[in-house]
């Protein structure tokens, strides 16, 4: 077990590095960079050359390269060119990341506790009215663009009406002090129950926006699961038992139509984090999503690196993580 | 000879003083007043934006800006970026300013200021009684040890501080020569500062905010000379990033790198008229769509460069849209390199007939814009209307183009995609309308688009395109920073050094600029525009264009500046 856990360690090593590698060319043969941003409209040839010189981007790209890993292992990426210069990579990481996850916990509660609720309903009242507008709703999430919805519903219920803010993680004249940069916790934390508060206002329309398609999807698979589940035999056979309707519906029929919808769940959370570069971008919330595209466009390539190897790291430990929970299930594939 | 000029413009700002409302004289010339009407602005200053009057004092209120994208740092010598100076010209100050709504020079940490014949020495009297925000004293010796510190700026230092060498020259031990000499303090309160030629851009560069006069207390407690290149960036010290510290009327409080936001506070121990907004709070907001509808929601009270496209819009629905005086210019890039075509003064001249300016301008800029007759703004010494003025002609560009033997000409015409600048808000309606016109005249035209820094900058660099456009905003007033900035190094995006009159241009741009005299400087910058226009042609000038700033209806006090030069002590929300 354990060899076979340093060997998938090694893999993950060997992994980040192959694709390190190649996003450092890769990044490096674009049109444009760090230089040209730099520099904007005062570039003449010699500014160009002394800032080259300087920052060493007149060596060739192998010798950059490993001068890069050798940062890198010492646990510098370098600093922020655009999305937030002045902080390092991994400062810019540490403020987004926890902004990221807020918004994909509230997009995931927010598609929870409307489409399971509401599936179940629907199902329940197949061709009521629940129903016929959950599965129109729903379609409608599927098909309109997460962009699109944002748009509207910024402007609607932030603009027009005014009911929520229409942008950004908190309001700036609110003086919160910050713990964790999870704003909604640092506020209870601190007992800043106002900071807390206007964080979560501010979380409203983009959770929304985010939530809409795990909500479709997670009220489609319940709404068929209970429907499924509702005419199995072991149902017939409560009902045939004489158990109370209630009984039935909470210990057997929501029960057992939930497993879909928790496998369903757990996809549909992974997802999210890329559909967050849009909705962020539209809400100007100053998460991973919207750093990804600022630092893609600006040419900040510290910080693009490392958000990109990130996201890498931890879809490759998911994975690690998974294979060895079966290794721990299934002794056959320690073996190998 | 530029003595009665400093005497001149300290006569304005004491009439300013004494003609506003209770400025508290903390100082020694009155505490004089930075507030200021758009008035004696040079273009058309918004009706709204006006001066304080009525405005009362201090208020309690924030106000909140917001921003197209982070600044750099807070230490203006090293920035290059509106945003990072939108930040600092709010907390540090220079020894001379822009006249409010101008880009014309005024007394600031300076009261005034005389220089020796020869124009090499200039001696500054340091206004008194003026605190850094860490509480020690602006004196001469203070001032001299920023210049000092600028000039001994090394490696990676020395490339940041683009403003220094754009306009300075070298630094201290470096091959380049350098315009700055030395500067002595001979007493408290004054300052002399030597140079090593005339130049006709001083004292004006002094007012750009990377000369602004900091704690020399604070840049040796927090290492402000210690920036540092990390593989593809800079370290800066924390002086920069979390302890700038000047004379203005606002200080640093904090930086959320969590929340987006930049948050200056009134500095109470303000030399002059104290700010009138408790707080200050720069929202960055990348997003275009999202800053207008921030506006709209009433959570900002501001935002720079609205869509031409929104102007109508958001005056419409009740904000003020306060369009800047237009300090600025759009041109066709003309690159000899690839088509020796180019070459041919006639060939340039048949382009120049060829285009529509006077339509472009009327259909696709915001109001107020105007053709440009040469490469800079009628406000800059130099201007002169007196200049070959290519009205649109297509039959005689198609003639000029017969007698040249070009009736096939073809050219490769590069546009930048995903950029709006101040001179060209809609970069594709620039290409599109040029585009006919130059097939009108019988020019091929191959279209070129890439983004502006995924190619397009890079490109017109590597002198890739026959037809470029690009653009211009001046730092300051004089004819140098644009026709210099453009002509001066034949190697620069202009790329004179392919025509025969490359060098020649440059040298005269050289000697226009170290006449001391101001009479004959002006003759010889408006005989140089004459001839640009005539017999060299490097470029179509095309358009100078307004830029504006939008507030809330309830903001007042906002003097739009054609420098983008906006200080906002003197604004404050109406009940």
């Amino acid at each position: 077990m354990l060899r076979y856990t340093v060997r998938r360690l090694l893999q993950l090593v060997l992994v980040l590095l192959v694709l390190s590698l190649l996003l450092f060319v890769w990044l490096r043969s674009l049109p444009g960079g760090t230089v040209t941003a730099m520099l904007g409209d005062r570039a003449t040839p010699e500014k160009r050359l002394e800032l080259e010189a300087v920052l060493g981007l007149d060596q060739p790209l192998i010798v950059q390269y490993f001068k890069f890993l050798g940062r890198v292992l010492q646990g510098n990426f370098g600093e922020s060119t655009a999305v937030a210069p002045g902080s390092s990579a991994l400062e810019v990481f540490g403020d987004r990341f926890p902004a990221t996850i807020e918004l994909a916990i509230g997009a995931m509660l927010f598609a929870l506790i409307l489409g399971i609720p509401l599936g179940y309903l629907a199902a329940r009242r197949r061709g009521g009215i629940v129903d016929n507008a959950g599965v129109v709703v729903s379609l409608l999430g599927i098909a309109v663009p997460v962009f699109f919805l944002a748009y509207v519903l910024k402007f609607v219920f932030a603009v027009k009406l005014g009911w929520l803010p229409p942008s950004g993680r908190q309001s700036p004249d609110i003086d919160a002090t910050r713990v964790t940069n999870f704003f909604i916790l640092d506020g209870i934390m601190t007992r800043e129950w106002d900071a807390s508060w206007d964080a979560v206002e501010h979380l409203i329309l983009p959770s929304i926006a985010l939530g809409t398609i795990p909500f479709a999807v997670i009220f489609r698979i319940t709404r068929s699961s209970v429907l499924e589940v509702q005419h199995e035999d072991f149902i017939r056979t409560a009902e045939a038992k004489g158990l109370q309707r209630g009984t039935i519906r909470n210990r057997h029929v929501l029960r057992n139509a939930m497993l879909p919808v928790v496998t369903v769940t757990g996809l549909q959370a992974g997802a999210l984090l890329a559909g967050a570069v849009l909705t962020e971008k539209v809400f100007a919330y100053p998460g991973l999503g919207e750093a990804t595209s600022i630092a893609f466009t600006r040419k900040d390539y510290p910080v693009l690196q490392l958000l990109i190897l990130a996201s890498a790291a931890t879809f490759v430990i998911i994975n690690l993580v998974v294979d060895l929970l079966y290794a721990v299930i299934d002794p056959r594939i320690r073996v190998r | 000879m530029t003595m009665s000029m400093a005497a001149c413009a300290s006569s304005d700002r004491d009439n300013a003083t004494s003609s506003s409302n209770a400025a508290p004289a903390t100082s020694a010339s009155g505490g004089s007043s930075a507030v200021e009407t758009s008035s004696g602005g040079t273009g058309e200053g918004s009706a709204s934006a006006t001066s304080s009057s009525g405005g009362g004092g201090e208020t309690d209120q924030t106000f909140i800006f917001g921003a197209a994208g982070a600044p750099s740092m807070f230490d203006p010598l090293y920035a290059t970026d509106g945003e990072t100076f939108r930040v600092t010209r709010q907390m540090s100050e220079g020894l001379v300013g822009f006249k409010a709504g101008t880009a014309d020079v005024e007394p600031l940490l300076a009261e005034s200021w005389e220089s020796s014949e020869d124009g090499l020495t200039w001696t500054f009297k340091v206004r008194q009684g003026v605190k850094f925000a860490d509480g020690t004293d602006l004196d001469a010796e203070a001032v001299c040890y920023n210049f000092e510190r600028m000039y001994s700026q090394t490696e990676a230092g020395a490339t940041q501080a683009q403003y220094w060498s754009d306009t300075m020259g070298g630094f201290k031990g470096s091959s380049t020569p350098s315009l700055y000499k030395s500067c002595e303090a001979t007493d408290a309160a004054s300052a002399v500062i030597t140079l090593t030629r005339y130049t006709s851009k001083f004292p004006a560069i002094l007012g750009l905010p990377s000369f602004s006069i900091q704690s020399p207390k604070a840049l040796d407690e927090y290492d402000a000379n210690d920036v540092k290149a990390v593989g593809d960036s800079f370290e800066y010290p924390a002086y920069a990033t979390e302890h700038p510290t000047g004379t203005g009327p606002f200080t640093f409080d904090s930086y959320d790198t969590a929340n987006n936001t930049v948050t200056l506070v009134r500095n109470e121990d303000y030399w002059g008229e104290k700010a009138k907004v408790a707080q200050l709070i720069f929202k960055i907001i990348p997003d275009e769509t999202a800053r207008k509808q921030e506006l709209q929601a009433g959570t900002i009270d501001g935002y720079d460069l609205p869509n031409p496209a929104d102007w109508q819009g958001l005056t419409d629905e009740g904000f003020n849209v306060a369009v800047r005086p237009a300090f600025n210019i759009l041109y066709l890039g003309i690159d000899q390199k690839n088509n020796p075509a180019l070459q041919d003064l006639k060939v340039r001249q048949a382009i120049a007939y060829a285009l529509n300016r006077e339509e472009f301008v009327t259909s696709q800029l915001p109001e107020g814009a105007q053709v440009a007759l040469e490469y800079y703004p009628d406000t800059v010494d130099g201007y002169t209307t007196d200049v070959e003025k290519y009205d649109y002609d297509p039959e005689k560009a198609k003639a000029l183009l017969a007698e040249a033997g070009q009736a096939n000409l073809t050219l490769n015409f590069w546009w930048p995609t995903e950029v709006s600048r101040p001179y060209m808000p809609d970069p594709k309606a620039v290409f599109t309308a040029f585009k006919a016109d130059l097939e009108d005249v019988g020019i091929t035209v191959n279209e070129t688009s890439k983004p502006w820094n995924g190619g397009y900058l890079d490109g017109v660099d590597g002198r890739q395109p026959d037809l470029f456009l690009l653009g211009w905003t001046g730092d300051y007033n004089t004819p140098d920073n644009f026709i210099g900035t453009f002509f001066s190094d034949p190697t620069s995006r202009f790329s004179t050094e392919d025509a025969p009159w490359g060098t020649t241009l440059s040298e005269e741009l050289a000697t226009a600029d170290s006449e001391p005299d101001d009479t004959k400087r002006n003759d010889l910058y408006v005989a140089l525009n004459k001839k640009l226009m005539a017999e060299y042609l490097p470029a179509i000038p095309i358009s100078h264009s307004p830029p504006a700033i939008v507030v809330a209806s309830t903001v007042q006090g906002l003097v739009p500046s054609p420098l983008t030069d906006e200080k906002f002590m003197t604004v404050f929300k109406s009940e």
